[in-house]
């Protein structure tokens, strides 16, 4: 498993230090000859560089605790497990937050003290993990006041992050929920070439944004090209055309290459200076034991500015995010993987990309996932070629597929949605395994949100991520009954939906008045 | 199982058909002119909604359908090509009850459609007729038909009296756009957005207005000829589209969410006696009985549920309560002309929220028909016309395909961009 580092708060004090001190290490005002002036802040460099990577991000293994969690049993349900098994009348056990048990009923530890699940005639799947959603960010009721998705002042914000504007009461949480979806890619929008970090976040109702970020999870990054960039900034100065929108892509990474290198450069001076300053304290003793001249240092070497925008591209260039670009025509993501080889960073997925199935080849290749809507095509000019096949033909190539939703709408679905993109896969003679099309909502997603390996499939010692539905997920006729995150219900259909803070007593929860016949 | 026919089922519906069919425009359109005689059989067939004949055989002759009945008694004349449907499951055609298909082509180009207005110079564009810009050629039309939708009503959105709309039959565009009525209704909207100064209590002023200015335009036309008439509050074209609508022939449909609007859309229409129907309803919940009292049907798309500020009360079963309270409910996509072909998704999600699943094939089947004035489409009874889909299975089922799309009785070709498209690229080119 892959440990992403943990960046505390106290990662930023060399910037708030930079900032409070000002030109403190600029040197003139040093006295002389004392030695021990030169033990300032860069005594290690590796602590220099501010990442700009979010805070409280913690470790995967966090994503696998709940104290909070009490046992749970789901028995005789028809267990779908997103890892290739269907278990008829089969048993899942929950607790502390982790999936304990995935079997048959005979062979299934339950404890004692566990709450029991009847499943008999229902389902089980993984929870559902939509890899694109503003949730949170565009919360309803949609407004001025909740427009917080497109930081649409530039055409590159990197340093703008979904997280500082995810409203954790937005009522459409609530009703993610109620589709069984247990975890969420927050993006920025499409406006911006480069809009800034994701944000991955557990689908439960949150005070501050902390609450809800899925915990470990790593970096993301929102790009975006084709028509969205063009259309915004064609009447704001430009790019206006794919011409500058890709023209601008290579020179932000241009500029992160060089920010990057005058980073190394700082670093190589800072270490010959350290390796002179313990040179130069060493000879300062021998020094002042011989009662001779004290022997003076050099000032330290300054370090760059931190450009948090250039800070998360240069995270990009060293690998350490996943890049996430909004893309719908074939020649725009052949134009993006020509960008990304250019300038070497790797692409993780392509969001929309609705023309995937005539690149299939290509993608596949790249080890590049796709996700995309089961038939939402035409509505724009590069939506023109959409077609229901392509999660299928890019499932067949051996492509990873997410069907993902980037609507509030489409997010309580996800499960039908991807039921239809795998009847159209066979109707076209392409055989879509039940397992497959689950993998698409589940497995899929957690990989291109770098959580795979702690969520996405129905496995012992998985994060409890888990729906109960009350027939087949691929039915029209299904509903998610319990929703379980990280071993929580955090919606049991029997309670109805549970009001985001905005509801409260302004709503059809609590106006629940039923017209006269109806009572 | 003994012989039925829908003659001995239905005798008065298809007596009612025939009479539609002669007073409406619906006779204008001419069946195909040889059109092949056509048997299905074996197949379950929904006559109406909450009807099915098992086993049962349907016969179509000149774009009608000429017999239906369960089991083995249905003759089939010699000349009939017979399409075995065992296991299959026969609908009337879907219909679509508010869209922008043949109008809006692409949604976010500037050039890509039609019907899309806006409030400024005027937000009143009743004289706007759909059929005059309607393209039977519309990419979306033979999509919309691969999710067994077989006509729409397409019309223009935006403003307060946004024009008329026309009941379109989605017909391989091989034949001249064929209206089943034009126009259909008169759309118009209330809501912040309606006149754009985000005033709702001025857009139901004005929208008054107009009818107000129409009945006296209509009463002292010859005054206003002669331009001895006071300034009137729309254009002549405008006034003259609104007759229809003060005289009761032509439904009003209103787009309205919030409950403070949907009762000012009801009072108007006792007020003034229109034909009205509810479009989005997002509250409509909350007055069911006054709609159901008033026979004021209501469009919805089930999906619908995200609380918007002056429409906060979204409930689920919206559908399911209006039409246990009595209201005649059509599903509907209500947005754009691509995404037609979910419909049947749309009556399904209504089931999972309570609605009954006679009712929600109803609700895009025979309820559109019946309350855009033709009672005798959406149903499949003898003498009505043979707009019909052979389905898999479900209908409203993830895993159903539409095998077979009749309209007027002619099989209508499955090929769309899409599949063309799915041809080209169903092996990976070489490079």
């Amino acid at each position: 498993m892959r440990t992403w580092p943990a960046w505390p708060l106290w990662s930023l004090w060399p910037l708030l230090l930079l900032t409070a001190c000002g030109g403190a290490s600029k040197g003139a005002s040093r006295p002389e000859g004392a030695a021990v002036d030169v033990v300032d802040p860069w005594v290690d460099p590796s602590d220099d560089l501010v990442t700009g990577v979010p805070r409280h991000r913690g470790a995967p293994a966090d994503a696998l605790v709940n104290a909070q969690a009490r046992p749970i049993a789901i028995v005789g349900a028809t267990v779908l497990t997103g890892a290739g098994q269907r278990i008829e009348r089969g048993t899942v056990v929950l607790s502390g937050g982790a999936i304990r048990y995935v079997g048959q009923a005979s062979a299934a530890p339950v404890p004692k003290d566990a709450l029991i699940l009847d499943g008999t005639g229902k389902f089980v799947t993984p929870g559902i993990i939509d890899a694109h959603s503003h949730l949170g960010v565009q919360a309803a009721p949609a407004g001025r006041g909740h427009n917080d998705g497109n930081e649409a002042t530039a055409p590159i914000t990197a340093q703008a992050r979904a997280q500082y504007g995810y409203q954790g009461q937005d009522p459409q949480i609530s009703r993610a929920m109620a589709g069984g979806v247990t975890a969420a890619l927050i993006l920025p929008g499409s406006a911006n070439l480069i809009g800034g970090h994701g944000f991955t976040v557990a689908m439960k109702p949150a005070r501050v944004t902390d609450e809800a970020a899925f915990p470990g999870a790593p970096p993301t990054l929102k790009m975006a090209c084709g028509e969205n960039p063009k259309r915004v900034y064609g009447e704001k100065g430009g790019p206006s055309t794919r011409m500058g929108s890709y023209a601008t892509f290579r020179a932000a990474f241009l500029d992160a290459n060089a920010y990057n290198a005058k980073w190394t450069r700082y670093r190589r001076t800072q270490k010959l200076w350290l390796d002179k300053k313990h040179r130069a304290e060493k000879l300062d003793a021998e020094a002042r034991k011989r009662g001779a001249a004290p022997v003076k240092t050099e000032n330290a070497p300054e370090p760059p500015a931190v450009d948090l925008k250039l800070e998360t591209l240069a995270a990009v260039l060293r690998g350490e995010v996943l890049v996430q670009v909004h893309c719908y025509r074939a020649y725009d993501m052949g134009e993006m993987m020509a960008v990304a080889s250019e300038l070497g960073f790797t692409i993780r997925s392509f969001h929309h990309a609705l023309d995937a199935y005539k690149i299939r080849d290509l993608l596949v290749a790249r080890g590049i996932a796709i996700n995309t809507w089961a038939d939402w095509w035409g509505f724009k000019l590069e939506a023109f070629d959409g077609i229901p096949e392509n999660a299928a033909l890019f499932t067949e190539q051996g492509g990873r597929a997410t069907i993902h939703s980037d609507s509030a709408i489409g997010i309580q679905r996800l499960n039908q949605e991807a039921a239809k993109a795998r009847a159209s896969g066979i109707a076209a003679g392409i055989a879509i395994t039940e397992d497959q099309a689950l993998r698409w909502i589940t497995a899929n997603p957690a990989w291109v949100l770098g959580i795979d390996e702690v969520t996405g499939t129905l496995e012992a010692g998985k994060r409890a991520d888990v729906v109960l539905w009350s027939g087949s997920p691929f039915s029209v006729y299904s509903n998610a009954e319990k929703t379980i995150v990280a071993g929580e219900i955090v919606y049991d259909r029997q309670q109805g939906l549970p009001p985001s803070d905005f509801e409260l007593g302004n709503s059809a929860f609590e106006r629940n008045t039923l017209p006269g016949s109806l009572r | 199982m003994s012989r039925t026919s829908l003659a001995d089922v239905h005798p008065r519906a298809a007596r009612r058909a025939l009479l539609a069919a002669l007073l409406t425009t619906a006779a204008l359109v001419a069946p195909p002119a040889a059109a092949e005689t056509l048997a299905i059989t074996g197949a379950t067939i929904y006559v109406s909604p909450d009807r099915k004949l098992e086993d049962a055989t349907l016969v179509v002759t000149d774009g009608k359908i000429t017999a239906v009945g369960a089991g083995a008694g249905v003759a089939i004349p010699a000349s009939a090509r017979r399409i075995d449907a065992t296991g299959k499951v026969v609908t009337a055609g879907l219909i679509e009850s508010a869209c922008q298909l043949g109008l809006v082509e692409v949604e976010l180009e500037p050039a890509g459609g039609d019907g899309r207005f806006g409030t400024a110079p005027t937000p009143i564009h009743a004289a706007f007729r759909s059929t005059d810009s309607f393209d039977p050629r519309s990419v979306a039309i033979p999509v919309a038909r691969t999710g067994g939708v077989t006509s729409a009503i397409a019309g223009p959105t935006g403003g307060l009296l946004s024009g008329q709309s026309a009941w379109m039959s989605l017909a391989d565009a091989a034949r001249p756009a064929a209206p089943v009525a034009d126009p259909a209704a008169m759309n118009a909207a209330l809501g912040a957005l309606a006149i754009g100064n985000g005033s709702r209590g001025h857009a139901i002023e004005l929208l008054r207005e107009a009818l107000d200015d129409a009945a006296q335009y209509q009463a002292k036309r010859g005054a206003y000829d002669r331009n001895q008439s006071r300034k009137l509050a729309a254009e002549r074209l405008d006034l003259e589209a609104l007759l229809p609508v003060l005289s009761g022939r032509l439904p009003l449909v209103i787009t309205a969410h919030a409950e403070s609007d949907l009762r000012a859309a009801l009072a108007l229409a006792k007020e003034r006696r229109l034909r009205l129907i509810i479009a989005g309803g997002a509250e409509a919940w909350r007055l069911a009985d006054e709609l159901a009292a008033a026979r004021v049907p209501v469009i919805l798309d089930p999906t619908a549920n995200l609380p918007e500020l002056m429409a906060a009360d979204v409930r689920d079963d919206n559908a399911a309560l209006l039409a246990k309270a009595g209201v005649q409910v059509a599903i509907s996509t209500l947005g754009e002309a691509s995404s037609v072909r979910t419909l049947r998704q749309l009556a399904g999600v209504a089931v999972a929220h309570g609605l009954r699943w006679d009712q929600a094939l109803a609700a895009v089947t025979s309820v559109p028909a019946a309350i855009f004035g033709q009672p005798a489409r959406g149903l499949l009874t003898r003498g009505g016309p043979a707009d019909l889909v052979i389905w898999s299975g479900d209908p409203l089922e993830l895993g159903s395909r539409a095998e077979l799309v009749l309209i007027g009785g002619v099989p209508q070709s499955m090929q769309t961009h899409q599949t063309r498209l799915l041809e080209r690229y169903r092996r990976v080119p070489a490079k």
